[in-house]
């Protein structure tokens, strides 16, 4: 099995108010230090069996637009073999 | 905007240096004679800073360059009124309503920002339209919302029309300001270019209206708000003054995101200030940002201002001091005060959680002097950017179609005849996209927030009281017909300013004064020019006839997509005083046994109808008589009636004609009726005529008489059509009975792209 992982950040230019609100909230919870807060998602997509380009394709094709809005957010699409699964092939 | 190189910043000193250098005007949007004319304000060529501040303030949307020469009729044609405090050119008009109180209003478009990005584009719209406001002193108490979206059915509406109501709905219920009404309409010719006009009003004691000028030599000039970033750099230049294409993913960076929350804050903080008497001058930052602010206040005071432009805090460390002054961050204000004051200034804004930075000083002489590290970047006469920009005499032309499209009358496309025929149009009608419930939408916006909404959708306007103790209200409607102005920009105006004034006399309030929002296509078109200075003919024509003066508004040009402009959408919002709320004119039908009365005159009035529309897609013919003597008479006759409490019921008649209003008015309150149509008319024209100029009332037995009597002296056609009934269920003698629950469920139809 593979896992696809897509992070999805609000492009660096774009306001972010849940991270700005975050990060002020942080010193009243005795946490000092930390200048900045950005926060976006993660997706995790679990894929039968070794991950063809032909899926690939598509799945970049998803996050770019059913995952991210490409208005205000860019993505990172990252392939992680699952250790824990046992698809019976040898790691 | 990223010529030259990152490290080297263009300096004044630099620019008298290096007179020759090539510079990317064209490509900022200047025309040839315009960068040279800058050159001859300047005595040299521009920094690089200053031409991105000249493209952006000479933009059309921050210099209304090819609409001003027709704006100028509203103030010509401007009818006297005393109770105008502030009239066109700040921020918004200031209205007094009586009781030491000022009200203040605006219409403002977000149209270009929603469709490229329709959440946070309608959120901002809501944001800076409430920015205006309170920049001229008033606290924020409602907000109302015109939306035109494309065919319900094309496979983009759905997209553009569900985030846009949830931006408005978000922006608007996290600042905890009740959405009061506006208009939801489809029509194909928004498919690329839907538009969303945001309205405000706020109120304030009379005596503390707030000025945009910056005076007094030595005052210092704060920036309060939200840390500048690089959202919407260039958003008005780009993206509202030219025509969209397929290109528009690579304008993308340019959208704005919101955060009420901070702007909550920044209300509250600017009250405050307004309050303590610590503010001498005060602007909004909306399009263009920090240039347009500092420009336009130091233009307005006649005073020079220097600003040191590191000290502006930022999002991102990397910025350049011509993004600094570009930036559409949000929630941002410039505020002038005394330097005695600074302290209190800042910790007050402390308190608030608003960051408040000094960046600046009024100086003497008129120079805008801009500064990074010490260096100059810009040095400017602030008025040549604010107040001397080009102005067009843009080539007009009536459109080739014009007088076709006029003979093609809609009174000669086949109608139903028949009974049955009669009522599966009324039903179809109901059912239709422009004419189903508002609910889909209007339930998600807060319409109570404050407990003062007396009055809300569905009702014909909102009514918000605004003084406890003496009841007194403000009643608002904003209404628009783009197929009216279609058919006649002229006639489409009035009609527009003709329905939002029946409406806010619908509510038993007298209306006083105007705003409005004018949505139009290219003006490098000469026959949407046309369009545009008929419809600005019409609506200060209409004015001045009616005896209440425009306050204030916006222009949007350029949308269309590709070459073909929307129809002409003059979008009017009409403000109304009510000396008592209490005795505001309840909505829809009365009491069971009062009666039902047609007031105004029905003519055989169907071209640009939603019966023409619906039944046949046709958009053709004349559009309805405009008659504002018959309209002033008609707010005459309500307003006394409301305020000598004769009326029970209320509901006007426009789009869908008589059909319609009794449909919403059965189901306003679930309330049956019992109607004959007058004798021997012809009962298609008598159910979907739009005439204008028409309310429906109910009347008790009781004050039948003096109905009668008011209609009388005022010349108002009076037409006794039947009886508030028991019965659930509308019934047209002769014609056909419809049970309420048939009627709900069709009227309760959501269009495609809201499911």
């Amino acid at each position: 099995m593979t896992r696809v992982v897509v992070d999805v950040m609000p492009k660096p230019e774009i306001l972010d108010p849940q991270g700005q609100a975050i990060a002020q909230a942080l010193p009243t919870l005795g946490c000092a230090g930390v200048r900045s807060v950005r926060q976006g998602k993660r997706f995790e997509l679990e894929i039968d069996g070794v991950l063809t380009a032909a899926q690939r394709t598509d799945i970049e094709r998803i996050a770019a637009s059913l995952l991210t809005n490409p208005v205000i957010e860019d993505f990172v699409l990252r392939i992680e073999d699952d250790d824990v699964v046992d698809t019976g092939r040898p790691r | 905007m990223s010529s030259g190189s990152v490290d080297v910043i263009d300096t004044v000193t630099l620019a008298s240096q290096t007179a020759d250098q090539a510079q990317p005007y064209a490509q900022l949007g200047l025309e040839d004679d315009e960068y040279a004319r800058i050159h001859q304000i300047l005595g040299r060529r521009p920094t690089q800073t200053e031409l991105a501040m000249y493209s952006v303030m000479w933009s059309e949307h921050c210099s209304y360059k090819s609409s001003k020469v027709h704006l100028r009729q509203f103030g010509e044609k401007a009818p006297a009124s005393d109770a105008l405090l502030v009239g066109m050119g700040e921020n918004a008009g200031v209205i007094d309503v009586g009781g030491g109180l000022a009200v203040t209003f605006k219409i403002e478009s977000h149209n270009h920002p929603s469709y490229v990005e329709p959440y946070q584009g309608a959120a901002t719209g809501v944001g800076g339209i409430v920015r205006d406001i309170l920049t001229m002193g008033a606290r924020p108490v409602a907000v109302m919302d015109s939306l035109r979206f494309g065919a319900p059915e094309a496979p983009d509406t759905a997209r553009v029309a569900n985030g846009i109501i949830a931006g408005v709905a978000g922006y608007g219920n996290c600042l905890g300001l009740p959405n009061i009404g506006g208009e939801v309409v489809f029509d194909p010719c928004y498919q690329g270019n839907p538009l969303v006009n945001a309205l405000c009003v706020g109120v304030m004691p009379v005596d503390r209206i707030q000025r945009s000028a910056a005076r007094g030599v030595g005052n210092l000039v704060v920036l309060l708000g939200a840390k500048t970033g690089r959202d919407g750099i260039g958003g008005v230049s780009v993206l509202a003054s030219a025509a969209f294409d397929q290109d528009t993913a690579a304008q993308r960076p340019s959208v704005q995101v919101g955060d009420p929350f901070t702007e909550k804050l920044l209300i509250e903080c600017c009250l405050e200030l307004f309050e303590r008497e610590l503010v001498v001058g005060i602007q909004d930052l909306g399009g263009a940002g920090l240039t347009c602010a500092t420009t336009e206040t130091a233009a307005a005071g006649r005073s020079g201002m220097r600003v040191h432009l590191e000290r502006v805090p930022l999002r991102e460390a990397s910025m350049l001091p011509h993004e600094i002054l570009a930036s559409e961050s949000q929630e941002r204000m410039l505020a002038i005060v005394r330097p005695g004051d600074a302290a209190l200034v800042l910790s007050l804004a402390q308190r608030w959680g608003v960051h408040a930075t000094l960046i600046g000083e009024i100086t003497d002489g008129e120079r805008l002097v801009i500064t990074w590290h010490g260096e100059a970047v810009v040095d400017v006469p602030p008025a040549s950017l604010a107040d001397e920009g080009p102005a067009y005499q843009r080539p007009m032309r009536r459109p080739a179609d014009f007088d076709a499209i006029r003979a093609d009358d809609a009174g000669k496309l086949p109608r139903p005849h028949s009974a049955t025929e009669l009522r599966d149009t009324l039903l179809t009608l109901a059912a239709s996209p422009n004419l189903c419930s508002r609910k889909p939408v209007t339930q998600q916006y807060d319409r109570y927030v404050g407990g003062n909404t007396v009055l809300a959708q569905p009702a014909d306007a909102g009514l918000l009281r605004i003084d406890e103790q003496t009841q007194r209200g403000i009643a608002l409607a904003v209404d628009g017909n783009g197929r009216y102005a279609r058919l006649d920009p002229y006639a489409g105006a009035q009609l527009a300013l003709a329905e939002a004034y029946r409406n806010v006399a619908t509510s038993g309030a007298r209306p006083i004064a105007v705003t409005n929002c004018l949505n139009f296509g290219s003006p490098q078109d000469p026959e949407v020019m046309w369009q545009f200075e008929q419809a600005v003919s019409g609506l200060a024509d209409g004015c001045r006839t009616l005896g209440i003066p425009v306050t204030g508004g916006n222009v949007s040009f350029y949308n269309q997509t590709g070459e073909t402009p929307i129809s002409p959408t003059p979008v009017i919002g009409v403000l109304g005083v009510s000396a008592d709320v209490t005795k505001r004119i309840p909505s829809g039908l009365g009491n069971v046994g009062d009666a039902i009365v047609l007031l105004g005159q029905t003519r055989d009035e169907v071209s640009g109808s939603e019966w023409a529309w619906v039944a046949h897609q046709h958009l053709g013919g004349v559009p309805p008589v405009v008659d504002f003597a018959a309209e002033a008479a008609l707010a005459a006759v309500l307003t006394d009636a409301g305020a000598a409490r004769l009326l029970t019921g209320v509901h006007d008649l426009s789009d869908g004609g008589l059909a319609q209003a009794l449909v919403e008015a059965c189901l306003y309150r679930r309330r049956g009726a019992y109607i004959e149509l007058p004798p021997g008319a012809d009962a298609f024209m008598q159910l979907f005529s739009e005439s204008s100029a028409r309310a429906l009332v109910c009347v008790p037995d009781n004050a039948v008489t003096q109905l009668r009597q008011l209609c009388a002296q005022q010349a108002v056609p009076y037409a006794a059509l039947g009886v508030v009934t028991a019965a659930a269920q509308l019934e047209l003698h002769h014609q056909f009975t419809l049970n309420l629950d048939e009627l709900a469920s069709a009227h309760a139809t959501v269009p495609t792209a809201l499911r």
